[in-house]
């Protein structure tokens, strides 16, 4: 398990490393310097490249840009609030953005494990068709569709819910999102399970579990789902994709002030430092979230954990 | 004779796939005494499996039983009670009888074990739930037991996962599990089919020594004959969900009466006779999808008589225990023997079987 | 025992005559794997709605902007905001020409002007818009199937035929490949290359690749070792030959599967990218970009989100299903229940 752990946190480190060089290659490449102002002088511009080491050797930038990401100093952005600390910023976004992330895929996966579960027990039933058809209709249509649909029948038509994001309503005003953030979630994770729980409920050991007399509850919970969750996790990181670019369009459309919508601000209107920093937040998150997948995998299944273990005893 | 245990009364199961309704069972009779052994055998799709997952109440969500019933005789509480498996719910079978008082083994070790649990935990579970025992208690019986199978450091493989044992300690382990509650009835599903030639033979080793320990009436499916040999005391012969002659097991090895016992005897590798071609049975099993009139036998039997087109025979007695259902053996059908080489061949394959019995038996003695 | 009231007739006991008859097996017919396949997959009724409907798209896509004078960027005030309307269809409740009480067209005094899906905020004709923004989609995915095809089935065969130090080195570069966030490249390659066609087709080839590569690499560890392989080897085959002929017709099967399901996946990442403006630039069409647009006035002209929506969410589902019906009829193991 240690060796397993160990391996992965290796990959993911890798990774990152290739990120920053991406990112770091993108800025040396970008041909608007904020130097390039043609009333800096020849001296000035030697004093503003040494204070920011721009006078040093690559691979020196290099480590120094690592360095400088990592501490989470992204510099200033120039065009959406100029000057303005792109740390500061992210600090007040990056709240919202979780919480509204957080909520769908609690929403999500709970609703979708039900579902399938459901579905999976009661095979060919009306809650098998229902939860064929809300897994169909939930990978069919791009989220921003329920979004327009929620947003227009239960905010513009019957005025349950707030059009748009408030700071005074944090929990109220984003019922809305996360619904529709969620819908590809359940849809996912409601088709897996099921497939996967009617394979495990089809097994000799589930058969033999019945045999023992071993009440249907139990049967479920503690022999059936844990065998079906190891295979849904492997579907974890489409997901957290998927809610990645979907928080782009959700916050667009629930003029939402979270990272996502920073993001596409700043592409629009090319400020280079915002967009590298999202770009790092969102790399770090996804690999974060990758890793701790990569290791609850190991956790459950024991295949995993002890591949390697038993050789050192 | 002693008392009976289990009895199978014209048990009927079909089962609705993509393609109709297929008749998996036809009328199913069996009757197990204590302490006794029953072997059923068939070839593949002959419906014993399903005979002995009706018991269970484990079939697919799928079939349905039709017809029939399997009373279960045991004592509670000192009074001898008698119970139509069929009549009780699922919640009942499953906290009454499942593990408790009829357990199975399967046919794959490979996949019949939780692979997210400890050996222990599966061990400990029935226990748990049906005795009432403390985790500590039960922990000290799955240790015993798992000694009874053989299963040396038992204390370390009680912490091991299900893919860390060999196939032939994981179908050990099946059988600890299965007699941690002290069951009547243990059924046996192919139990050695998967496993090793050398394995099988301790696994059968293994059932007999706990048989005679313990008192365990066994029901033990088999398409391998060599192995009904044995381990039975009486035979149960089934061809398309149907039982075709059952009997002891030297009547049916020497003194079968139904064509397809024949066939199925002959068939059998018998290294004595190196000359001879190994005998099949022409064609395969009828499809169960389309009814079957007459004997479901007759296409593929060349002493078929023009009635078992027609008719499907009833149970001819042939002694007290020994019974087939072939007009063969209705008065006025002709006499037709078995021809003597097939005779000649099963008289010495019976004789193989017991020998082969016997020494492996001084086998496991030396060891 | 038996039913003792029984009469025969004279011939019931004589012997059938069966030992000199053939026996023929007449109780199963065998099939050949392609038509077993094809069966299953006609008798999949979600897979053949889901072929259908993809053809009669495609006919749309490549025939509907053709089939009035308009093209995807003609504008003409005069007819911008009109609600759907066909001719012969006046009085059918959702072709009235008829939105929010209003009857625009006789407002407008355009009584023999029609728009099947009416005209956006510009008064450029929708229908021509919504089956160019198709052309996109389809292109996309046939992008998607190429890519899948092309870069990651032979990555994929080539790291696991291979095995040991090329495939340990193609699978590391994977899982770095895989660990970046889609997202962030796509960001990126916008931010260098400038929102268009040329970026989303970029952003796919990085990318879109890698689950395929992963069923093909899976796939080929599982059929190398066997016999028939290792019977070619000895023959003398070079490894061209066994990737190729010996290897990839057994796992074409799965192949096919998996590139199905990478074109919803495809066609869902650029809708998602010309929702927020960072697709096909104004004043072509996606689908995406279509329904983004008509979002802005989605309030006051509800109707002009329709024909977008309708059509994305008719080309997802199809695709989906017809993936789905195809996993079943070429791989009945991997059937979902």
């Amino acid at each position: 398990m240690r060796n397993y752990v160990l391996k992965r946190l290796g990959l993911a480190v890798v990774t990152l490393l290739v990120i920053l060089l991406a990112l770091f290659l993108m800025l040396e490449l970008m041909p608007g310097s904020p130097f390039n102002d043609e009333k800096i002088t020849q001296a000035q511009r030697a004093v503003l490249d040494a204070k920011y080491g721009l006078d040093q050797p690559v691979f020196n930038r290099f480590v120094h840009y690592i360095k400088a990401m990592l501490s989470g100093d992204f510099g200033v952005s120039y065009v959406i609030q100029k000057n303005m600390p792109i740390s500061a910023m992210l600090e007040a976004r990056l709240p919202v953005s979780i919480q509204i992330g957080f909520q769908a895929v609690l929403l999500g996966t709970a609703i979708g494990l039900l579902l399938g579960i459901v579905a999976a027990l009661k095979h060919n039933s009306f809650a098998d068709s229902l939860t064929t058809f809300i897994s169909v209709i939930g990978v069919s249509f791009p989220s921003y569709v329920f979004a327009l649909a929620l947003s227009y029948f239960l905010g513009w038509k019957l005025k349950w819910f707030p059009l748009l994001y408030s700071s005074a309503a944090p929990f109220v005003s984003t019922v809305l999102p996360t619904i529709a953030l969620s819908m590809f979630t359940i849809a996912t994770v409601a088709r897996f399970t099921r497939s996967e729980m009617i394979e495990v409920l089809s097994s000799e050991y589930i058969r033999l579990s019945e045999s023992k007399g071993v009440g249907s509850a139990r049967l479920i919970i503690v022999h059936a789902l844990r065998n079906a969750l190891i295979p849904i996790i492997t579907v974890l990181a489409p997901l957290v994709v998927a809610l990645m670019i979907g928080s782009l369009v959700i916050e667009q459309i629930f003029a939402i002030p979270g990272i996502g919508s920073l993001l596409v601000t700043a592409i629009q209107i090319n400020d280079y430092n915002v967009i590298i920093a999202v770009s790092f937040l969102y790399s770090i998150m996804f690999i974060a979230i990758m890793l701790a997948v990569d290791i609850l995998y190991g956790v459950i299944d024991p295949r995993i954990r002890l591949a390697k273990g038993e050789k050192h005893g | 004779m002693s008392e009976t245990v289990l009895s199978i009364r014209n048990l009927s199961i079909s089962f609705q796939t993509a393609s109709g309704m297929v008749n998996a069972i036809r009328g199913v009779d069996l009757e197990l005494r204590k302490g006794e052994t029953v072997a059923i055998v068939g070839e593949s799709g002959s419906g014993k499996s399903v005979t002995v997952k009706a018991i269970m109440r484990i079939l697919s969500s799928n079939g349905q039983i039709n017809a029939g019933s399997i009373l279960f005789h045991y004592e509670e509480k000192g009074k001898r009670v008698t119970q139509d498996l069929l009549k009780l719910s699922q919640k009942e079978m499953r906290s009454q009888i499942n593990g408790r008082r009829i357990a199975m083994v399967f046919q794959d070790p490979m996949t019949s074990l939780n692979p997210t649990m400890t050996i222990g935990n599966q061990i400990m579970e029935s226990m748990i739930i049906h005795l009432k025992k403390s985790r500590a208690e039960a922990h000290e019986r799955a240790l015993e037991l798992l000694h009874l199978v053989g299963i040396c450091d038992p204390e370390k493989r009680m912490k091991c996962y299900p893919h860390q044992l060999s196939g032939g300690m994981r179908q050990r382990v099946v059988i600890a599990i299965m007699l941690a509650c002290d069951p009547e009835v243990l059924i046996c599903d192919e139990p050695t089919t998967a496993l090793d030639v050398t394995i099988q033979a301790k696994i059968l080793e293994l059932i007999k020594t706990i048989q005679a320990k313990t008192g365990i009436s066994v029901i033990y499916i088999t398409h391998d004959l060599g192995v009904v040999a044995k381990v039975a005391d009486y035979v149960t012969v089934m061809y398309a969900g149907k039982m075709i002659e059952r009997g002891t097991v030297e009547e049916i090895f020497y003194d079968p009466r139904h064509p397809y016992t024949w066939g199925l005897l002959s068939s059998m590798p018998d290294m004595g006779s190196p000359n001879e071609k190994l005998y099949t049975i022409p064609g395969s099993p009828p499809n169960l999808l389309h009814p079957i009139t007459g004997d479901a036998f007759a296409p593929r039997n060349v002493h078929a008589l023009n009635i078992d087109f027609k008719l499907e025979p009833p149970m001819f007695k042939v002694t007290d225990t020994h019974y087939a259902a072939t007009w063969l053996l209705h008065e006025n059908a002709p006499k037709i023997e078995m021809s003597e080489t097939l005779k000649a061949r099963m008289d010495h394959v019976a004789k193989e079987a017991e020998s082969e019995w016997g020494e492996k038996q001084s086998y496991e003695l030396l060891i | 025992m038996g039913n003792p009231v029984q009469s025969f007739t004279g011939g019931d006991f004589e012997l059938a005559g069966n030992s000199e008859r053939a026996q023929m097996d007449h109780t199963y017919t065998s099939q050949s794997y392609g038509r077993d396949a094809f069966l299953r997959f006609k008798a999949n009724k979600g897979a053949v709605f889901g072929l259908v409907i993809i053809i009669i798209i495609s006919f749309f896509a490549a025939f509907g902007p053709m089939m009035n004078e308009h093209t995807y960027k003609s504008i003409n005030i005069k007819h911008k905001s009109l609600p759907p309307r066909i001719e012969g269809l006046e009085n059918f409740f959702i072709f009235n020409g008829v939105a929010n009480g209003v009857n625009a067209y006789e407002q407008k005094g355009l009584t023999d002007v029609y728009y099947i899906f009416g005209t956006d905020t510009l008064g450029r004709d929708l229908w021509t818009r919504t089956w160019e923004g198709t052309r996109i989609s389809l292109y996309i995915a046939v992008i998607a199937v190429a890519v899948d095809m092309i870069i990651g089935m032979c990555y994929g065969l080539v790291s696991g035929y291979f095995g040991r130090s090329v495939d340990n080195v193609m699978q590391r570069f994977i899982e770095i490949l895989s660990g970046i966030p889609n997202l962030v490249i796509v960001t990126l390659l916008i931010v260098v290359l400038k929102p268009g066609f040329v970026t989303v087709t970029l952003a796919l080839m990085i990318t879109g690749w890698i689950g395929m590569s992963r069923v093909a690499r899976a796939q080929i560890l599982k059929l190398k070792e066997q016999e028939f392989v290792l019977a070619s080897r000895t023959l003398g085959a070079g490894h061209f030959r066994i990737i190729f002929k010996d290897i990839l017709p057994n796992i074409f099967g799965q192949i096919i599967i998996m590139s199905m399901f990478s074109v919803p996946s495809a066609i869902f990442t650029e809708a998602f990218l010309a929702f927020i403006g960072l697709g096909i630039p104004q004043p072509m069409a996606s689908l995406g970009s279509l329904i983004s647009e008509s979002f802005k006035s989605m309030t006051i002209y509800p109707y002009m989100i329709v024909a977008p929506v309708f059509v994305l969410a008719l080309l997802m589902l199809s695709f989906n299903l017809l993936a789905d019906g195809l996993r079943d009829a070429l791989d009945p193991k991997m059937k979902e229940s």
